[in-house]
């Protein structure tokens, strides 16, 4: 026996139930249903996905999306480093990071409302201060917290995986020959995490881009993303096609990311 | 760690166990009810269950009129009794999807008949009944709001700036929109449709946020003063905050009511038809009422529900108000009009 | 201080996630049913959520679905991983741009790609249906949380286990298994958590024929979310996080036992070394 053979109920798994379903997401994106009930061939649905419109609400999903990101890249890498080197309790603490996850989506976004409502808690703690009531809900700013919040064990998890992994030996190396700090988190640190890096952003970023609900409930239904446009065209317009079109664009685009990321990954690791 | 996961995996296993083990039950006439969340007090459909020898209501939840049909009409669903609005009523009656209701065992109809063939998409109850009902209206803060709410105007009014919100959902709102023009709210004109979308458009920087359910959290809080709602939504909202007040304006409005339905390709309908009848109990609807605080077609039983709720001005829905709102028709094609405004506002 | 600071900085990450779970926790003793008013405690939503049997029911459904689920993708993916770390790069690239899809494509997508998938292949939706779908979107978790472990570990360990005459099965079973359990255990907890939480997916591919808790929790939005289901949440999460404060206590203390053994035999082979060399300079 290889171990290679070991990818074999993997493999025939997702070509069924990965491979075989997005293949009928592009045959329904590139077809059109007519009204006797025959499949034609167009290229209508995807042509329609560029309209001025359409384009504006990718442009701003987009925008969500890399703003996201970045943020959650900050926070969390320091935070995979503090943990990393933390031996006893770092498997606890990692684990806090992932347990409200276990509290549902929905629930914790309409906590998050109540949050930040004018005549909320976050106001009402302000108030203490003197500080007058903020709008914080439904504006931009308040879509982003609530895709951070969501998403952030996503870019810790991974990172934080790969910091474990690296040895004390080879930052002591590089401080015994006279790094410091900062030289050593830029030179040393910082290019072995890296796959870990882009395991994180991708797990971040194209998910944000799909999101539904946290920009319609945090957001006050001003800033709709791509999320929402597939949600309206699979669940309201019943416009299978076209939904199918927009899917097709995001994973498009999802491929073109991909290879982006792999270009600034010279090693080759870059879909990890 | 590998002890914590293990810990964690048996005390789950247990649970799953335990939970499944009880559910040991004999052979009966299985009926599925697929029905909104939280859509009917699960005591009545207990005690139906206790009381039945012979049928067994297992229910099923759904979020959207969309799903539902779209869990009904693919091939292989199993559904039995689903609770549809009434545009979503009258498209499945075009197609062919609903079994005709048999009322020679239903003396219960009798409760809610008047109500029921009142209904304009199915004038002589052949496919449904109703089940709950309402109206769309405003509900406003008392202590926010001085003028008088009597017209859609006073949600392009300026003094409320910043202070108004209204439903993110195409068909509600553009209905908003189109009775403030006065035109009907089920219109295909392009030309119409167009105007309400401008007038949207022109309303957008006086308003908070588009929601949906959330409008009644926004408003129990006390930061608005003025909110497009539907009576169900501001009847909750006005339970928890007395300031609260609902008004349906007087250009017009949309009327809505759930239906009770059978889908064609049941197998069960009999037993279907025994429990839609239970449902339209008079003491049943007022329980129902009470707990989903909803108001019935069965004018009997809103006189049974609590005081609370009786004064509870979101609650009735009177003839005068039927008079002047009309129910959603499905538009077909025609709704791709209104989502091509929708996009111009909100893209 | 510096070490003050580092440990504020992940306390107030901590926070800034557990906030809106506090929130829940409180309102959850609300009496109204909203979370914007706080009008008096009171137990009631408690009381009425161990009276309804949807709840149960939908809990029952959610837990053991998480559990197979989870389950299934762990061997899958595992066995997986071992396998594509040995691939040649191209086909690696290939498997793993095709799991990538899952993990960052809308829920919707693979949602209704799965339906379309079901209805072609004739296959009656239901509880089947439910755990193959959250089984196709939970291996590509398990892979990636084992993969990038799996690139550091040492490749002469297993190698070695080979020339002393293990069979491979034996060698990955014994040699290289132990060496990925960390991750292999986080890849697991991560998919049961997935799967604990779907709704988009779950929807689509049961067509509403299965409730799980997530669905239960959508269909509310009509009517507005019940703080029963709050109720819930706060109990389920509560019994979790116990779990793991005990579980975690008990392994610190067996590490503190076996420092305290190790440190025990160091000092007697010390006093036995000396005592050793004290005879031989007599």
């Amino acid at each position: 026996m290889q171990k290679k053979h070991l990818t074999l109920p993997y493999v025939v798994w997702m070509c069924l139930f990965t491979i075989v379903p997005l293949l009928l997401v592009f045959l329904y994106g590139f077809t059109t249903t007519n009204a006797s009930g025959d499949m034609l061939l167009t290229m209508d649905n995807i042509i329609k996905v560029f309209s001025a419109e359409n384009l504006k609400v990718l442009g701003r999903s987009l925008l969500y999306a890399a703003i996201t990101t970045i943020i959650c890249l900050i926070l969390a890498y320091p935070a995979a480093l503090i943990l990393a080197k933390k031996k006893g309790s770092a498997s606890f603490i990692s684990m806090l990071f992932i347990l409200p996850m276990w509290m549902n989506f929905l629930l914790r976004t309409y906590a998050w409302r109540a949050l930040l409502e004018t005549t909320g808690p976050i106001n009402m703690f302000l108030g203490l201060f003197g500080i007058e009531p903020q709008q914080f809900l439904f504006t931009e700013s308040a879509v982003i917290l609530g895709l951070v919040y969501n998403f952030f064990p996503f870019m810790l998890m991974p990172i934080q995986n790969i910091c474990e992994k690296i040895p004390y030996s080879y930052t002591e190396a590089a401080e015994d020959l006279g790094a410091n700090k900062l030289q050593t988190l830029l030179r040393v640190t910082l290019p072995l995490t890296k796959p870990g890096i882009i395991t994180g952003i991708t797990m971040v970023f194209m998910p944000t881009v799909t999101t539904f609900i946290i920009s319609r409930l945090l957001g006050g239904g001003q800033f709709m993303m791509y999320g929402d446009l597939i949600e309206n065209q699979f669940m309201l317009l019943r416009d299978w096609n076209f939904g199918s079109a927009l899917a097709v664009v995001m994973m498009v685009l999802l491929i073109i990311s991909m290879a982006i990321l792999r270009k600034y990954d010279k090693d080759g690791d870059a879909a990890l | 760690m590998k002890k914590a996961l293990s810990l964690v995996l048996v005390v789950i296993l247990t649970i799953v166990l335990c939970l499944t083990g009880c559910s040991g039950k004999e052979k009966k006439i299985v009926v599925n009810f697929l029905n909104w969340g939280e859509y009917m007090d699960p005591d009545v459909v207990n005690e139906f269950n206790a009381m039945q020898d012979e049928i067994e209501i297992v229910c099923k939840y759904t979020t959207s009129n969309e799903e539902m049909y779209a869990l009904c009409s693919t091939e292989g669903s199993e559904i039995d009794i689903i609770v549809p609005s009434d545009y979503m009523v009258e498209r499945m009656i075009k197609e062919g999807l609903l079994a005709k209701m048999d009322y020679k065992g239903m003396e219960n109809y009798e409760n809610i008949k008047a109500y029921s063939e009142s209904r304009t998409f199915d004038p002589n109850s052949e496919y449904s009944v109703p089940f709950m009902c309402g109206t769309l209206g405003i509900v406003y803060n008392t202590k926010l709001v001085d003028d008088e709410v009597k017209s859609w105007d006073i949600l392009w009014d300026e003094k409320y700036s910043g202070k108004i919100m209204m439903y993110s959902s195409i068909r509600d709102t553009m209905a908003v929109a189109l009775s403030r023009l006065g035109y009907d709210i089920n219109s295909t004109n392009p030309e119409e449709i167009k105007e309400a979308g401008a007038t949207l458009m022109e309303q957008r920087p006086l308003v908070l946020a588009y929601g949906t359910d959330d409008i009644k959290t926004s408003m129990v809080g006390g930061a608005v003063a003025l909110a497009m709602d539907y009576s169900g939504g501001a009847a909750a909202a006005i339970m928890e905050n007395p300031d609260l007040s609902y008004v349906v304006p007087e250009e017009g409005s949309n009327v809505w009511v759930d239906n009770l339905v059978i889908l064609e390709n049941s197998d069960v309908k009999e037993a279907a038809m025994t429990f839609i009848n239970y449902l339209m109990d008079t003491e049943i609807s007022a329980r129902n009422v009470e707990y989903i605080g909803y108001s019935s077609p069965d004018p009997k039983a809103m006189e049974l529900v609590s005081e609370e709720l009786q004064s509870n001005p979101a609650l009735y829905v009177t003839d005068d108000m039927v008079a002047r709102c009309k129910y959603f028709v499905d538009l077909g094609d025609a709704l791709s009009y209104y989502n091509d405004e929708w996009m111009k506002i909100f893209a | 201080m510096k070490k003050f600071i580092k440990n504020s900085y992940i306390s107030l990450l901590l926070l800034f996630l557990y906030i809106p779970i506090l929130m829940l926790m409180v309102f959850s003793f609300n009496e109204g049913k909203t979370m914007s008013k706080w009008t008096g405690f009171s137990l009631k939503w408690y009381v009425q959520l161990f009276n309804d049997p949807n709840i149960a029911d939908a809990l029952t459904n959610t837990l053991s679905i998480a559990f197979l689920s989870a389950i299934i993708s762990t061997i899958i993916g595992t066995l997986a991983a071992i396998g594509i770390n040995e691939c040649k790069k191209s086909t690696q690239n290939l498997i793993l741009n095709f799991t990538y899809v899952p993990m960052v494509n809308a829920d919707i997508v693979t949602g209704v790609s799965m339906l379309l998938l079901f209805i072609f292949l004739r296959i009656p939706r239901g509880y089947g249906t439910l755990l193959i779908s959250h089984i196709a979107f939970n291996t590509p978790y398990v892979i990636f949380s084992i993969l990038p472990r799996l690139r550091q570990l040492d490749p002469h360990l297993y190698e070695a286990a080979l020339d002393m005459g293990a069979t491979p099965v034996y060698a990955i079973w014994k040699v290289t298994i132990p060496q990925l359990m960390p991750s292999i255990i986080t890849g697991a907890i991560l998919a049961f958590t997935m799967s604990f939480d779907d709704f988009v997916i779950s929807f689509f591919s049961t067509q509403g024929m299965v409730n799980n808790l997530p669905i239960y929790i959508y269909s509310m939005a009509k009517v507005g979310i019940n703080p029963k289901i709050n109720a819930l949440s706060v109990i389920m999460f509560l019994c979790v996080m116990t779990l793991l404060v005990i579980t975690n206590l008990r392994s610190m203390r067996a590490d503190k036992q076996a420092k305290k053994n190790r440190q025990l035999a160091n000092r007697s082979e010390t006093r036995h070394k000396f005592s050793l060399k004290r005879e031989t300079t007599s």
